[in-house]
């Protein structure tokens, strides 16, 4: 993992300090809110329904044991006892008071964590693959790169006042499971026809009032140019993104409105300034950086674990488990364990503090001290031996924490909603949770097979759900709550926007509409098809004649 | 004129509260002096910018309140009143205070 040097460390304890008299100066007078909110909001601190809500950055998702007991203990020290992981790989406290939040920054700042630019019209936290150095499939480890971009980014000058804010995904493998399609910049990586390793820069993507899918601005950028090339993109956005329509500020607008083959030129005119100058990454400085994230000292073993096996044959429900949330290592021997925190009836995403040091210690003890959030909301152990998988489970059933639902209906994304958001116009949570509830049976769940649905409890979209197999977008009709569905949604190499099914559903019959779509593809799917194949083959008219015709 | 209460989130620690009695900013919606009329909708904004001039809040507004026991007319201000519907063992729904007065 990454470690601060001395100039991270000093940055951190500086900005708390500063954050400090900020708060001392507010609560006496000497700051309007006016004058403060800008300041708590560079520090990640909104205010919401019931109280102050942090929202603290997990650097592309990678977190090691010790860092997260520290958010346990804040969960219980500063705030009521539990957390939210959230799709930007992050984890949000949602009952804090103002005067304790400069302690809990130096709480943070002690296992070299923060939240800075968390918030604000700046550069994100940077997200990641959640199977970064792990898979397979992978040409190089993203986290390598989205340090590189952190590094950069963080109180970069020139950016902190951008037209809006700015978020950065990056993939070292083909298989996106980081959402690179819909954010402001995707990064993949891709070899050039000399085996090379580079990017493929994609820009304009994003979701919210106005979704749109990332245009390829250059199919192939040499790793030394990243940060040049990041820049040359980021000064035309800040030059010309609009700053008089908050609703149409973000880049993809402005991608759209000159069109990709314009803005390509642009930054291409731009780069030709900032190439091969201070920012070009030089391979010892790649190096350097790539040396945090070496392999941990991997056990040579054999691929097949016979204890484990048996297990797998003699316990129906570890099985079951494995199925779903285990994927496969690079490492002959070991296991890509996910946790999922969809477990029925509960909030999605949401971890006690109990759980939190369950997973803390586990990693420490089966991980080599490491683990990873993801943006689906759920967390990863990176490396499991396959012969500790079985006391894993039992250690994580133990918790609360071993939902085998991973990548099925019910491991939805789902925001915090009116339930606690400011902005939301109706509750996400307990959508999720009834539709947790009505597709409980594992069995159904597996018959049904992958189908991602995705709630928000507004437009801006920070439940997915036009990406969703099936979305539900929350909307406030006269007082109440109706819910909007979208279909054939897709947030990975294929990307695409859900189509609106038709009128909104009133909270009740939400539910019962999801289960008359998902009974609609059962009763039309061909063979193996999944719901997204199917909806792609048969388009919006089953669901819909069986969604309103009937009623 | 709909009756109102006027609602704000505490500086200190942002909870949720209205504006009772001289001034005075309660938890708890019960409590909360009730305008009638647009005059004393005027009146009570008054008070409460000055309050809010004072650090003691934040994000005053107007919230439309109906029936006897003055319960709010929006799901969002129902939320704010009580706490999250999903974990009842959180918010003001959750404190002993809560269960006397409903």
């Amino acid at each position: 993992m990454y470690q601060y040097d001395a100039y991270d460390h000093r940055l951190v304890r500086e900005r708390v300090a500063q954050f400090r008299g900020q708060v001392v100066r507010r609560l006496k007078g000497d700051l309007t809110e006016e004058e403060f909110r800008p300041l708590r909001l560079m520090n990640g601190l909104y205010l919401q329904l019931h109280a102050y809500m942090l929202r603290v950055a997990v650097p592309y998702g990678t977190l090691s044991s010790e860092q997260l007991r520290m958010l346990a203990r804040i969960a219980r020290k500063y705030d009521k006892g539990y957390g939210h992981f959230t799709t930007r790989q992050n984890i949000q406290y949602n009952w804090l008071n103002l005067e304790d939040v400069p302690d809990l920054l130096a709480d943070l700042a002690s296992v070299e964590m923060h939240a800075i630019q968390t918030s604000g019209n700046c550069i994100r936290n940077v997200t990641a693959d959640q199977y970064a150095g792990v898979s397979a499939d992978e040409i190089e480890d993203p986290r390598i790169y989205a340090e590189i971009i952190r590094q950069w980014s963080t109180l970069h000058p020139e950016f902190s006042f951008l037209p809006r804010k700015f978020k950065i995904a990056v993939t070292g493998a083909p298989k996106d499971r980081a959402a690179v399609r819909v954010h402001d910049i995707g990064l993949q990586m891709r070899r050039n026809e000399k085996g090379e390793a580079g990017f493929e820069v994609l820009v304009g993507g994003g979701l919210g009032r106005t979704p749109i899918i990332a245009k390829t601005i250059r199919p192939f950028l040499p790793k030394r140019d990243l940060l040049s090339y990041l820049e040359a993109i980021l000064r035309v956005y800040n030059q010309l993104g609009r700053r008089d329509n908050l609703h149409k500020a973000r880049i993809k607008i402005l991608v759209q409105s000159v069109g990709a083959e314009r803005f390509t030129e642009m930054v291409e005119a731009e780069w030709q300034h900032l190439r091969d100058g201070a920012l070009e990454l030089p391979a010892e400085t790649i190096a350097h950086i790539r040396a945090f994230f070496a392999a941990p000292a991997y056990e040579t073993l054999e691929a097949k674990v016979p204890a484990f096996e048996a297990k797998r044959f003699e316990d129906r429900v570890f099985s079951e488990w494995c199925r779903t949330n285990l994927a496969p290592h690079k490492v002959p021997g070991y296991a890509i364990v996910n946790i999922s925190l969809k477990a029925t009836g509960e909030a999605p995403g949401d971890a006690s503090a109990e759980q939190m040091e369950t997973v803390a210690d586990l990693a420490e003890r089966h991980s080599f001290g490491e683990l990873r959030v993801t943006h689906a909301q759920n967390l990863v152990l990176p490396h499991v031996k396959l012969a500790d998988v079985f006391a894993v489970w039992q250690a994580l059933a133990a918790a609360g924490l071993a939902s085998a639902n991973i990548g099925l209906i019910t491991d939805t994304i789902t925001c915090p909603g009116l339930d606690y958001c400011n902005l939301a116009n109706a509750r996400s949570i307990p959508v999720a949770q009834q539709i947790s509830e009505r597709f409980e049976a594992l069995e159904r769940q597996h018959d049904i097979g992958d189908l991602k649905i995705k709630i928000s409890g507004c437009i801006n979209a920070c439940g997915h759900h036009h990406v969703g197999h099936i979305g539900l977008l929350g909307v406030d009709k006269k007082g109440e709550e109706f819910y909007q569905i979208t279909l054939g949604g897709d947030a990975e190499e294929k990307a695409s926007i859900g189509d609106i099914v038709g009128p909104a559903f009133a909270r009740e019959k939400a539910v019962d509409a999801v289960e008359t779509i998902v009974e609609t593809y059962l009763a039309r799917r061909q063979n193996g098809e999944r719901f997204l194949d199917t909806y792609r083959r048969l388009g919006l008219a089953p669901f819909k004649e069986q969604l309103y015709d009937a009623r | 004129m709909t009756r109102q209460v006027i609602t704000a989130n505490r500086l200190r620690d942002g909870d949720v509260v209205y504006l009772a009695e001289n001034g005075r900013w309660t938890p708890w919606l019960d409590e909360a002096s009730v305008a009638e009329t647009a005059a004393e909708a005027e009146a009570f904004m008054k008070i409460a910018e000055e309050s809010e001039a004072a650090c003691d809040v934040i994000g005053i507004y107007g919230m439309p309140v109906e029936g006897e026991r003055l319960e709010p007319v929006s799901t969002r201000e129902r939320i704010r009143a009580k706490g999250p519907t999903t974990r009842t063992d959180l918010g003001k729904q959750a404190e002993p205070d809560f269960a006397k007065r409903a």
